[in-house]
Formats: C-alpha cells, sequence, structure tokens
C-alpha cells in the first residue's frame, strides 16, 4: 500500500504544518515516509508544494512522478489546479474554496470551481467558514486536512495522535481548536 | 540509538552532533540554512559547549572552522554553493594545509534554482582542490555519511566535501541514529609548519596532497557509499551520482534490468567505472548538477569506444534539477502525465509582505529618482531583491552579494551619477563593507540605501551581524556624519523620506541612508515570543 500526496497552498498557509501532522500519524502506524518542502524565496507569499509519500515499503524518490499522486490536497483553489499533471485517474482532489489573493491577475473564482467540479474525485468545501464555526478560525488547514482524511491511507485515531503531536507544545487550548476542526473537517467531508 | 524523522539537513546536523563537534560555522543560505539552525536548537549544544553563532559571511566560517580543527577538534562548515564562492580562497587552501581534526565542509548545491542565482555544481570546487566528496542518496546516508566524513578527514588530515542538493536537503524521513561521540581534546598540530602556506612549505605541502590522491581513489573504490549492482541487460549500464539513484529506482520498483554504478563518494571509482564500460554497450550517466563525470568519460576528443549519454547529448536536459520523470524520459519509459494545468492560472510568484519595511523605502526612492530617470539602482541579495518585480519595478541588478555597492561606484566612475546601491544590513556586513571603504576612499558619487530589517529576513531571521552596529560601522569606514542618514520606512513618513534620499542623491559622495524598520516576520516573532 503506497499513497503520494501533493499538499499545495501559497506561502504562509499552513501546509507544512499539514505535512508534520501526516508524517506523525504515518510513523505511529509504522510506515515509511518521505515528504520533501519548500523553504526558501518562494515562501514569501509565493505558490509553495509539498511531496508527501507514504508506504509500507521504502519510499526511493523524494518527489513524486506525474501522473501518480492519489490526493491534491489544496488549502486554496487556484492552486489545487497548479498540480493536476500529478494527479492519477483515480485520484481525489481535495481543497479549500476560500481564495487567497494576493496577485493582480487572479482568475474567475467561477472558473476554478467549474474546473475542479468537472474532475471525476473532488471535494469543494469551505474550510475558512467550518473553522469559525467550530470557533477556531485559524485551522483552516487542519479542517482540510480532517476533510482529506478518507483518503490518506491512514486511521483517523493516527491522524488524531499526528495533530496532538504538532500542537501539544502550544498547549491544550490550541491542540483542542485544532482537534475540532480536524474533526468537522472530516465530517464536513463524509456528508458531501 | 534513536529513530527520528529530519530534513536531509537535519540529518547531516545530528550526524554532526552524535560525531563529536565542537563547532558549526556557518552563514545562511538556503538550501544550507536549516543545519546550523538544527544544531542551534538543539539540547546538546549548550550542554557540550557547541559553538554555532552565524558567522559573518562563508569566509570567515570557512576560516575559523579551519582555525577549531588546527586546534584538534571537529567542526562542520556549511554554506549554499553560491557561498562556496565567497569561501574559495580558504577552502581551496585548506587543501594544501591540510586539517587536524576531522573538517566536513557541507555545500548545499540549488539545481533549478529555486533559492539562488545560479545552478553551479560544487563537485567542481572539490575537483578542482583535489578534496574527496561525499553526496548522499538519502536522509539516513546523509547522516552516516558525517561519521564516515570525519574518518576520513582525520585519516588523511584533509578537509572533506559533503554535497547536497535542495530535494534532499528539504526533504524529510526516517532516520536511525547512533550513539554520541565524545569531542576530541585540544591538540597542537604535530608539524608546527603545517598551517604556513610560506611558498617553500607550500610546494611541499601540494606535493602531499597530490601524493595521496591514489589514496583517496582507493577509499572510494572500497567505501561502502559507492556500490556496483549487475543487471540481466548489458545494452545499458548507468552511472548515478547521489539522488539520481532514486529517481532510476523509483523508475524500476521491481528492480533495475541493467547494471548499475551508484556513486557516492569521489574520486570516482575508476575500476567500477572500467567494469561497468567493459560489461555494457553504451553508458547514461544521471547527474544531479553539472556534467561532471559524463564530461571525464567521454574526454576531450569524445572518441569512447562505447557511446556515452546523460546532459551533454541531450538525453537529460543541460540544466535543472533531475526528477523521476526526466530519469524516465532518458531511459525511454513512458510518462503520464494527469490532467493539463488549465490555461487561466495565473502564476503566483514570491512577493514581499504586507506591512514590509522594504516596501516603504522603495515607494521613498522610487519617488526621489524621478528627476534623475531610472536604471541606476544597483541592488543585492535579499528579500528586497524583490523590488525587482512589478509593481515597484525598482532596481536593476543582483549579481551576488555586495555587488550593489561596488557596481554603483563602477557606474559612478563611468559617469552614472548618481548611482544607488540598496543593501540589507546582513548582506552589507557579508560582503558591502569592504566596497563600501573602497567608495569612501575615491569619495565615489553614490548613495546607499541600507535597507535595515535587523536580522537576515530572506532565510528565516536568523541574527544579522550588523544589528546595533551599522551607524559605526559606516562612520569607522570613513562616512561624513552629515552624510550618513536615518529614515524609518512608514507611509507616514514619506513626503519625509524622500526629502531626505533626494537630498543625498545631490549630493555628490558618498551617502548611506540607514533605512530601520523591523522584518514583519521577525517582529510578529518577537510578539509571540514575548506573549509565551
Amino acid at each position: 500500500m503506497k499513497t503520494d500526496i501533493i499538499l499545495a497552498g501559497v506561502g504562509g498557509q499552513g501546509i507544512l504544518t499539514i505535512a508534520a501532522a501526516i508524517g506523525f500519524a504515518s510513523l505511529y502506524e509504522k510506515k515509511f515516509v518521505k515528504q520533501a518542502e519548500v523553504h526558501g524565496m518562494s515562501q514569501r507569499g509565493g505558490a509553495v508544494q509539498s511531496h508527501l509519500r507514504i508506504s509500507d515499503g521504502p519510499v526511493s524518490s523524494d518527489l513524486i512522478p506525474l501522473g501518480h499522486a492519489d490526493l491534491i490536497l489544496s488549502v486554496e483553489p487556484m492552486e489545487a489546479l497548479r498540480y493536476l499533471p500529478y494527479l492519477t485517474r483515480q485520484g481525489w482532489v481535495v481543497t479549500n474554496s476560500v481564495p487567497f489573493e494576493n496577485i493582480s491577475d487572479y482568475p474567475s473564482i467561477n472558473r476554478i470551481e467549474q474546473e475542479l467540479k468537472a474532475l471525476p474525485f473532488s471535494i469543494w468545501i469551505n474550510a475558512d467558514q467550518i473553522a469559525r464555526d467550530c470557533q477556531s478560525p485559524k485551522s483552516s488547514n487542519i479542517v482540510m486536512l480532517g476533510a482529506a482524511s478518507a483518503y490518506l491511507g491512514l486511521g483517523f485515531d493516527s491522524l488524531r495522535a499526528g495533530v496532538e503531536q504538532v500542537f501539544k507544545r502550544k498547549g491544550s487550548e490550541i491542540t483542542d481548536a485544532n482537534i475540532r476542526a480536524l474533526e468537522a473537517g472530516r465530517n464536513c467531508s463524509l456528508k458531501i | 540509538m534513536q529513530q527520528l524523522v529530519l530534513l536531509g539537513a537535519e540529518s547531516i546536523a545530528q550526524g554532526a552532533l552524535d560525531s563529536g563537534i565542537s563547532g558549526v560555522y556557518a552563514y545562511p543560505g538556503t538550501p544550507s540554512t536549516e543545519i546550523t539552525e538544527y544544531i542551534q536548537k538543539s539540547r546538546l549544544t549548550k550542554e557540550k559547549g557547541i559553538h554555532s553563532a552565524w558567522s559573518a559571511n562563508e569566509k570567515t566560517a570557512m576560516e575559523a572552522a579551519l582555525g577549531m580543527s588546527y586546534s584538534g577538534k571537529r567542526a562542520i562548515v556549511c554554506m549554499k554553493h553560491v557561498g562556496l564562492n565567497v569561501a574559495a580562497d580558504g577552502f581551496i587552501n585548506a587543501a594544501i594545509t591540510g586539517c587536524c581534526g576531522g573538517l566536513i565542509v557541507v555545500v548545499a548545491d540549488d539545481p533549478s534554482m529555486h533559492s539562488s542565482q545560479n545552478e553551479q555544481d560544487s563537485r567542481f570546487y572539490a575537483d578542482f582542490a583535489l578534496l574527496p566528496v561525499l553526496e548522499p542518496t538519502n536522509q539516513q546516508e546523509a547522516y552516516d555519511m558525517v561519521f564516515a566524513g570525519f574518518d576520513l578527514s582525520e585519516k588523511f588530515g584533509l578537509p572533506v566535501m559533503m554535497r547536497i542538493t535542495t530535494r534532499l536537503s528539504h526533504s524529510r524521513a526516517s532516520v536511525t541514529t547512533r550513539s554520541m561521540m565524545d569531542q576530541n581534546t585540544l591538540k597542537l598540530p604535530e608539524d608546527p609548519q603545517q598551517f604556513i602556506l610560506l611558498p617553500s612549505i607550500a610546494r611541499k605541502r601540494y606535493k602531499r596532497l597530490l601524493g595521496i590522491q591514489a589514496d583517496l581513489a582507493a577509499e572510494s573504490e572500497n567505501s561502502v557509499f559507492n556500490q556496483y549492482f549487475s543487471g540481466t541487460d548489458n545494452s545499458l549500464g548507468i552511472i548515478t551520482c547521489g539522488i539520481a539513484f532514486n529517481y532510476l529506482q523509483e523508475n524500476y520498483p521491481s528492480g533495475i534490468p541493467y547494471h548499475v554504478l551508484k556513486i557516492s563518494q569521489y574520486p570516482a571509482p575508476l575500476d567500477q567505472v572500467r567494469k561497468l564500460t567493459e560489461n555494457c554497450n553504451s553508458i547514461l550517466v544521471l547527474e544531479e548538477g553539472y556534467p561532471l563525470l559524463e564530461k571525464g568519460l567521454k574526454g576531450l576528443l569524445n572518441n569512447t569506444s562505447i557511446p556515452i549519454k546523460g546532459r551533454l547529448d541531450g538525453t537529460v536536459p543541460r540544466d535543472g534539477e533531475l526528477t523521476p520523470d526526466i530519469v524516465a524520459i532518458a531511459l525511454g519509459l513512458e510518462v503520464n502525465p494527469g490532467p493539463d494545468i488549465p490555461d487561466f492560472l495565473a502564476s503566483r510568484p514570491p512577493s514581499m509582505c504586507k506591512g514590509c519595511g522594504h516596501i516603504d523605502t522603495y515607494l521613498a526612492l522610487i519617488e526621489a529618482l524621478k528627476p534623475f530617470g531610472t536604471g541606476r539602482t544597483f541592488s543585492d541579495i535579499g528579500c528586497y531583491t524583490l523590488g525587482a518585480l512589478p509593481p515597484f519595478e525598482a532596481v536593476n541588478s543582483c549579481v551576488d552579494m555586495g555587488a550593489s555597492i561596488t557596481m554603483a561606484k563602477g557606474a559612478a566612475d563611468a559617469g552614472l551619477v548618481p548611482s544607488v546601491a540598496v543593501i540589507g544590513d546582513s548582506t552589507f556586513t557579508h560582503s558591502g563593507m569592504t566596497g563600501l571603504l573602497d567608495a569612501v576612499n575615491e569619495n565615489s558619487s553614490i548613495t546607499v540605501i541600507i535597507s535595515d530589517n535587523e536580522t537576515t529576513g530572506m532565510t528565516g531571521g536568523q541574527t544579522s551581524s550588523a544589528f546595533g552596529r551599522l551607524e559605526n560601522i559606516c562612520l569607522g569606514l570613513g562616512v561624513l556624519p552629515e552624510h550618513l542618514r536615518l529614515i524609518y520606512p512608514f507611509k507616514k513618513n514619506h513626503d519625509a523620506n524622500v526629502l531626505t534620499i533626494t537630498e543625498e542623491l545631490n549630493y555628490s559622495g558618498v551617502s548611506v541612508v540607514i533605512s530601520r524598520r523591523e522584518c514583519i516576520q521577525t517582529a510578529v516573532k518577537h510578539k509571540k515570543d514575548q506573549k509565551s
């Protein structure tokens, strides 16, 4: 069993936090993991992505080959489209619907929505709203992780433990808020 | 023994801690920064008194590490590829002096220029300096190689280069650690003249360096990091360097049919290369970087008995990093990408943060320069280089650390008056000070804007050597007090700032305008730290 995941977003939106939580969860399940990140210049408001590979056996390449990703998990709608060539035919795209508009030529959100909904397997949710609704407004990234949790090939308990591991340094209040966000995201995607 | 999930950079840092270093020396630079940061944050660093403060630049770092090695202790020095240009004088000559305590020079190359101005391949420097290179394939090997590197360094009394690239440095995987070694004890060199490179001694030291090349080659032949895998298909032999091996494996999940030579230690193991060429009808060289081995294999006359394929004949693109897909295409395998990217997708380049002081500095400079015309602003390496992009388009150069001041001086010498330099505080103390001294000595008509965000911003907010010292440094170098101006780049100060810059643009001589406002990212971090 092997799951290849592209995490997408804009620098500062918290995709490395998602990656860290999935990484911990994979270790609890004694899986092999490789996770390539983007550091440096591109982090300043630019498009960023992380390649995350989880497997029962050793992983060779740090990068996912084109056409191999089982999941594109994006915290920003346009960024989800940027990595489509990595997606397998049976792959899922799970994306936040709230745009991050820091460029002047941001395309029409309707076109982006149409494009994503035309894919065979996609989930489009307003993670910012769900995060606010569960009193954890800064956790839209973790809402997205919850929304994608069914497609990661990992148990939800492991994922919850992964999120706890990531936030435990910041105290129980922040940890609890993120667990709420994780569960809210999960529930929302199950309803779709 | 512990199992940790570490970035490639962090694996090297953990390896260095566990193999008993007494110090790390470095200047921040993507993709090498995380090595030093990891050591700085480690509990062991404090407990064991390991040196980990940032150096002013890569040259001072290289030389300080050599001094630690002189004293018998183990040191690593870390930099990005272009940092090795700055440290090159020390690096090349450290090959001649040799070292005492183990000395590893970690250089992180950035093929595809994710965060750099070129994609130079540091293995050429090691080849030139006649030093061995270790090039890990994965995070575990990166960790293990630090131990092997120190052993090699102390066995031959030579610095060892460890070369990584962006993808390994910034990729995480599980690493099994070993128990921690003790630090070396303080000990003077056995030969008191070893480090005195007067010509008469340097000639002897150089002969020694030449003399041990055969031994270094023998080490490579027997290295556990270099491996020959026999295949069933003789039509092709493949040489991989560094992480290229992973991409090759990725393309053959059920086993590689060809003979493969995985090279992770240089000088290249020539017996094994010979064996590969004898067993196969053609050779494909997969190198993450420039075609170093491929060029060597082909030779000047390109008259090898079997075809050599790689970056030079177009089988692999001449530039850019490797990917599993590029390797697949080079092997004639099919690549099946998913859906196309819609054509309406906009690109999202990096940009300066909202509330960044560089922005207000540029807005004031652009307005002050209106009467003089554009095309006269030389910039440097940092977040403020993003001022080259719309909507600012405020600068006309970005070449290397410190080049803003010296290029402005040269342009002023040529008659482009006034010429302006825009440089960050950390870049200024890295390599700008000497250029400013040149300008002061000739009273060149330049206006230097030091955009002082009180940190090394681009690489994530490391301590700036310039912090709290800029005014005194400039005055000490001979800038006149009346032409050393301080402004605060906020919207409300815009008109006053334009006026100050205009006054200095009109002065024919050296002016320095320090534009000071804390980096928005470090300001947020400081606020958080205060809260907790």
